[in-house]
């Protein structure tokens, strides 16, 4: 059943959230052994608040859009008294005493948090392989990566443990993970979703998003998660209109192109053929299809690997062992901070902050960070002038299929390639989204990127549920 | 041995020269809001420790800060009270580890502060420049168990966050303050200003104002700055004079003796009244700043700018030139004094209801330190007038002021109540006669000219009146008298 028809049956009484949740729980108590979505059940929490639903449907009121819906979620976004642990053993016996706004926002539309999921340490990775806690397999094959840094929530969806997920995405984080597992990954609009709560890595860069195997359900949620908040001073103030009133209204004459900077080089032939085979769906139901440049778009990747870690690296300073999570104590203040964090923090995260103290140190600012800030501009500026032409764009979401647990986790820079298709839309602040279409040589899921301009998920989201029904 | 002058390493100055010592001062000072810079828990001096504090101000992961309108507010009074240019601004982060700094960074504004280029005015007059005032958020406050307090040899320390997140504006002057006194001019015109408009209640021993002092020296004439140290820890206007003193001294003792100064950062301490050093410019942190990626600039309206201009109180500097203006006799430090005490609009009612000026303020000055209590402008007057009348002796004043302050009324009903009337000039008469004959030796000396004497006399006169008598009638007699 999908989020939608879950809360449809849950709100008129026909089926009771308990037996929802429970028949989640029975299938993640099943299958989570071999899949590892999971860092945490909330099992005993989720059957609570499942009965409190069913108490309020039983006592006539309307428990909300998303009623009885369990929710898996990325083990960065802060659950009040539930451990929030990013993955990394720093927060080691953290437990938020808040709730993220988003979460919030699922409790009151009725959903039910059934646990939180593996992640990349900090967000940091395409893989899900730098976790404290080891990897997470793909469901489609447990031999290959789920993608990442939210590898987990997109496992949970696609191995059928939750028919809805949040993750965050900062360079791809939703967007790969949903294309590798075979999912509709969501990354908003920056500002569109709150991101009071969720535990930061580049607060410039990051946005919530849903993962659901259905675009309606993307909407849906998004419809929830949405809108302004007075504790984001980077939220949007004003609010926008539901994106699923809109779904089904077609793109008959609308204005596509194809972003040949992110569909030629080093993008896979069998992906690059579904892509053609995406825009030929886009063509017949009415739009018309172009080639679009971005120019610049070629050095997203580059601006993108200073910009990240230079605000990685002092968003991660509160890491220091005086006030939660890990301590390793030392003979001094200084000397504890150090031993913390040395044991604390994986590879990937002390390589980030690494290069983002460097970037950002005096004599090398200017050269580094201030570079890839113009760099950022530019990006900004080469795509104003695209959405003069178009209303949305297409790309690959990856440039390959899920690739197999360790093939790259020895080579930085290989796993940094992942992102190449993604990141660009992460430093304009623009929306895009995945859709799954079709499969690789290999049997594996391919994903098609839709992007449009701030504040275009009407439009995109009327394009994927083209692309989803065309299959 | 040379025959050339000796000369000051760096400074080319020979080593008997004159020395003059340059002061640049940076203020902190707490914003008077209800609540923090970046959440909404309360900005209160004390408290259990650990008590004002919520997500954001502990710093915990997924929090982020929402800037405080009112913050703004007083600091845009604090900008346009130093003549300052209201600009567009950035807050940024300044990343250092510190315990008692939840995020290890601290949010700040550094290229980009709210206000620039204002000057402060000292009672003299002169201009002070003012190159930046901007806003950023206080840290918490670290105390050190065992080990007397001293954090080297502490067993252990313990952190508390009420005070993390205080909004803090801190007023950045240039180095143009050339002694001590007048760097304590300085901090106290500027708490009088900061008071003045509503930001600060200025208490520097709640640590609500403090001053970091850069101090350097250079020989006369010479128009290059000295090397500079800062001095911390500096924690009341009677330490800044001492510490700056002792370190223009230190500063100096060491170039005459052919050593040159090191950029440091010191700490002065209050109880061998020395300055210690705390570390070196090399020592220094690179703090790493960049813009604020979860506060949006900030761009105050030129509507905004203007509603809080023209709400804005009169100031300090405007209050003296008034009061100047209606007491012109009167020496300038008197009516800095009556300003800083708040009593400007009382001297200036008391002066137009006819009370002499210059009386006026030598009660405000001298009598009035504690407060005025229930005393009026128009009693005051009154007062004023029979003193010029002879109706009262300053004595016999003081003493109807005191009554006045306590409880009000007007001064004729309190001067009855004394019992203080004026005595008719024959009872003086025959009461210095009297005098003369029971002290003729000192007699003979008032008239061989010991003016020591009259004091005897007047003293003499007041003892037997209980203070009833007019000082300057008894010293008219006692002329009178030696013909």
């Amino acid at each position: 059943m999908t989020a939608v028809e879950i809360a449809a049956a849950v709100r008129s009484g026909q089926r009771s959230a308990r037996s929802v949740v429970d028949e989640h729980l029975d299938v993640i108590a099943g299958g989570d052994a071999d899949i590892h979505a999971f860092n945490l059940v909330a099992a005993a929490q989720a059957r609570a608040r499942a009965d409190e639903i069913d108490g309020a449907v039983a006592a006539g009121r309307d428990p909300g859009p998303l009623a009885g819906v369990p929710v898996a979620l990325k083990d960065n976004l802060c659950t009040r008294g539930l451990a929030t642990t990013c993955s990394s053993r720093i927060l080691e016996g953290w437990a938020p005493p808040y709730d993220a706004t988003v979460v919030e926002q699922l409790h009151n539309a009725g959903a039910v948090v059934v646990g939180k999921t593996n992640m990349d340490e900090f967000a940091m990775g395409s893989s899900t392989e730098n976790s404290a806690f080891g990897p997470t397999c793909n469901p489609c094959d447990t031999s290959r990566v789920p993608g990442g840094s939210s590898g987990g929530s997109a496992a949970a969806v696609a191995a059928g443990f939750a028919p809805v997920a949040l993750g965050s995405d900062t360079g791809g984080s939703i967007r790969q993970p949903a294309a590798l597992c075979g999912v509709v990954g969501v990354k908003p609009t920056y500002g569109l979703v709150s991101r009071y709560g969720l535990v930061a890595f580049a607060s410039s860069l990051d946005q919530i998003g849903p993962f659901t195997t259905t675009v309606a359900d993307a909407a849906a949620v998004l419809d929830v998660i949405g809108g302004p908040d007075a504790r984001d001073s980077t939220s949007i103030s004003e609010p926008q209109p539901p994106v699923s009133d809109t779904l089904a209204d077609g793109i008959d004459g609308l204005r596509v192109g194809v972003l040949t900077e992110l569909s030629g080089n080093g993008i896979a032939p069998d992906v690059a053929a579904q892509l053609q085979a995406a825009v030929r769906a886009l063509e017949s139901a009415g739009a018309s299809v172009a080639e679009a440049s971005v120019p610049a778009a070629v050095y997203g990747l580059s601006a993108y690997y200073l910009i990240a870690p230079a605000e990685a690296s002092s968003n991660l300073a509160r890491y220091d062992g005086v006030r939660y999570g890990l301590r390793v104590d030392g003979p001094s203040t200084p000397d504890m901070n150090t031993a913390t964090r040395s044991a604390g923090f994986g590879d990937e995260v002390k390589r980030r902050i690494m290069i983002g103290t460097y970037a950002l140190s005096a004599g090398y600012y200017d050269a580094y960070y201030g570079k890839a800030q113009k760099v950022r501009t530019l990006i900004i500026n080469d795509f104003a002038s695209v959405w003069e032409q178009f209303d949305l764009l297409v790309s690959p979401t990856s440039p390959t299929t899920a690739f197999p647990l360790g093939e790259r986790a020895a080579d930085p820079m290989a796993m940094y390639m992942s992102d190449v298709c993604t990141v660009p839309v992460n430093l304009t602040g623009q929306a895009a989204m995945s859709v799954p279409y079709g499969v690789g040589d290999d049997g594996l899921p391919v994903g098609v990127q839709i992007m449009a301009p701030a504040l275009g998920e009407p439009v995109m989201f009327r394009a994927a549920a083209v692309l989803e029904a065309s299959l | 041995m040379s025959d050339e002058a000796q000369t000051i390493p760096g400074l080319g100055a020979p080593a008997d020269t004159e020395w003059e010592t340059v002061v640049g001062l940076e203020v902190h000072a707490e914003l008077a809001t209800a609540t923090k810079l970046f959440s909404a828990s309360p900005n209160r001096f004390g408290g259990e420790p650990n008590t004002h504090i919520d997500p954001v101000s502990l710093g915990l992961p997924g929090s982020l800060p929402v800037l405080n309108e009112k913050a703004v507010e007083l600091a845009i009074r604090v900008g346009l009270a130093l003549n300052c240019r209201i600009q567009p601004s950035v807050f940024a982060r300044k990343n250092y580890f510190y315990p008692d700094m939840p995020k290890d960074f601290q949010i700040s504004q550094y290229d980009q502060p709210i206000n620039v280029d204002g000057w402060l005015e000292l009672p003299s007059g002169k201009r002070v420049g003012i190159e930046r005032a901007h806003l950023e958020e206080d840290t918490g406050k670290t105390v050190h168990i065992g080990g007397g307090g001293r954090i080297h040899e502490a067993g252990y320390s313990l952190v508390d966050y009420n005070r993390a997140g205080v909004p803090l504006i801190e007023i950045v002057g240039h180095p143009e303050l050339r002694s001590a006194e007048e760097a304590r001019q300085y901090v106290s015109e500027l708490r009088s200003i900061l008071v003045a408009v509503g930001a600060s209640d200025g208490k520097m021993e709640e640590g609500s104002l403090r001053v970091d002092c850069n101090v350097s020296v250079r020989p006369v004439g010479s128009d290059r700055l000295g090397t500079r140290c800062e001095i911390k820890n500096v924690n009341s206007l009677r330490s800044l004079g001492r510490a700056i003193e002792y370190e223009a001294r230190r500063q100096i003792d060491q170039l005459t003796s052919g050593q040159t100064i090191e950029q440091q950062t010191r700490h002065w301490n209050e109880d061998d009244g020395r300055t210690h050093a705390l570390r070196s410019k090399e020592e220094d942190y690179d703090y790493r700043y960049f813009p604020e990626p979860d506060l949006l600039p900030l761009d105050p309206s030129t509507e905004w700018v203007e509603q809080i201009c023209h709400a804005l109180p009169s100031l300090p500097r405007d209050r003296r030139l008034g009061l100047a203006e209606a007491a012109s006799s009167v020496d300038i430090d008197h009516i800095a004094l009556a300003v800083e005490r708040s009593m400007d609009e009382l001297a200036l009612a008391a002066i137009s209801e006819g009370g002499a000026a210059e009386r006026v303020m030598t009660h405000i000055v001298q009598n009035l330190a504690d407060g005025a209590g229930e005393l009026t402008a128009e009693s005051l007057a009154g007062l004023v007038g029979m003193e010029e009348a002879g109706d009262l002796t300053a004595t016999q004043a003081k003493k109807v002021l005191a009554v006045l302050v306590e409880g009000g009324g007007s001064p004729q009903d309190a001067a009855q109540t004394l019992g203080f009337e004026a005595m008719d000039t024959g009872e003086l008469e025959s009461l210095v006669d009297s005098l003369i004959a029971q002290h003729a030796e000192e007699w003979s000396r008032f008239c061989e000219g010991d003016a020591k004497l009259t004091g005897f006399f007047v003293g003499q006169v007041m003892k037997a009146t209980q203070g009833r008598a007019d000082g300057k009638a008894v010293t008219q007699l006692l002329n009178s008298r030696r013909g």
